[in-house]
């Protein structure tokens, strides 16, 4: 089910962060840019990352196996990778709540 | 990583800032966030992901310790789709996992 209430950028992120710190825009929108660009870093290393209030982003290891196209019914292996998931914290699931 | 950890990384790599302006700056980009969604926005932050509120339809439970029927009301649940970048290089990372 789709909402209403359009889509969030992260051009509006760093304008919050301007709004709140003043620093320059282009300070802003570096710093935001790190905080996003650190948080990739660590996850491509494998490592978690657990934002309190927010949710956790845990790199999960997903083992092979036989999957089928549903199309033409025809097996194949989809191969072992590395998957990212999100769990929210319950403090972030009690405000959607509200 | 927590979000302390997350902190002093950022702090050591942006080094005009204090460790306490950068902690006001990971809370506020949090806080919008929560308050993006909580609004019933999405959100994208590209090369990294996108959030969106998911509505739960209500549905006949059951408590598991007590097998008492319970009704569960419907809510809303935030999901988390990975963006291709991240995707990719979570996936071809060095990490374990």
């Amino acid at each position: 089910m789709t909402e209403e209430a359009g889509t969030m950028t992260k051009a509006e992120i760093v304008e919050s962060v301007y709004e709140k710190l003043g620093f320059s825009k282009k300070e802003s929108a570096d710093i935001v840019e790190m905080v996003f660009d650190t948080m990739k870093e660590t996850l491509e290393k494998g490592q978690k990352i657990k934002i309190s209030g927010f949710g956790n982003f845990v790199v999960r290891h997903k083992r092979p196996r036989i999957g089928r196209n549903p199309q033409t019914g025809q097996e194949i292996e989809i191969s072992e990778r590395k998957v990212l998931t999100f769990r929210p914290s319950q403090i972030l699931k009690m405000a959607l709540n509200k | 990583m927590n979000k302390s950890d997350l902190i002093e990384v950022v702090s050591e790599r942006v080094k005009n800032l204090t460790r306490r302006e950068v902690e006001v700056i990971i809370d506020t980009i949090f806080d919008k966030m929560t308050g993006a969604l909580s609004g019933g926005e999405r959100i994208e932050i590209r090369g990294f992901g996108s959030f969106e509120v998911r509505v739960r339809e209500p549905r006949q439970g059951r408590n598991p310790k007590t097998g008492a029927q319970v009704y569960v009301n419907t809510r809303k649940v935030p999901f988390f789709k990975v963006g291709k970048e991240l995707r990719e290089r979570v996936n071809n990372g060095a990490g374990a996992a």
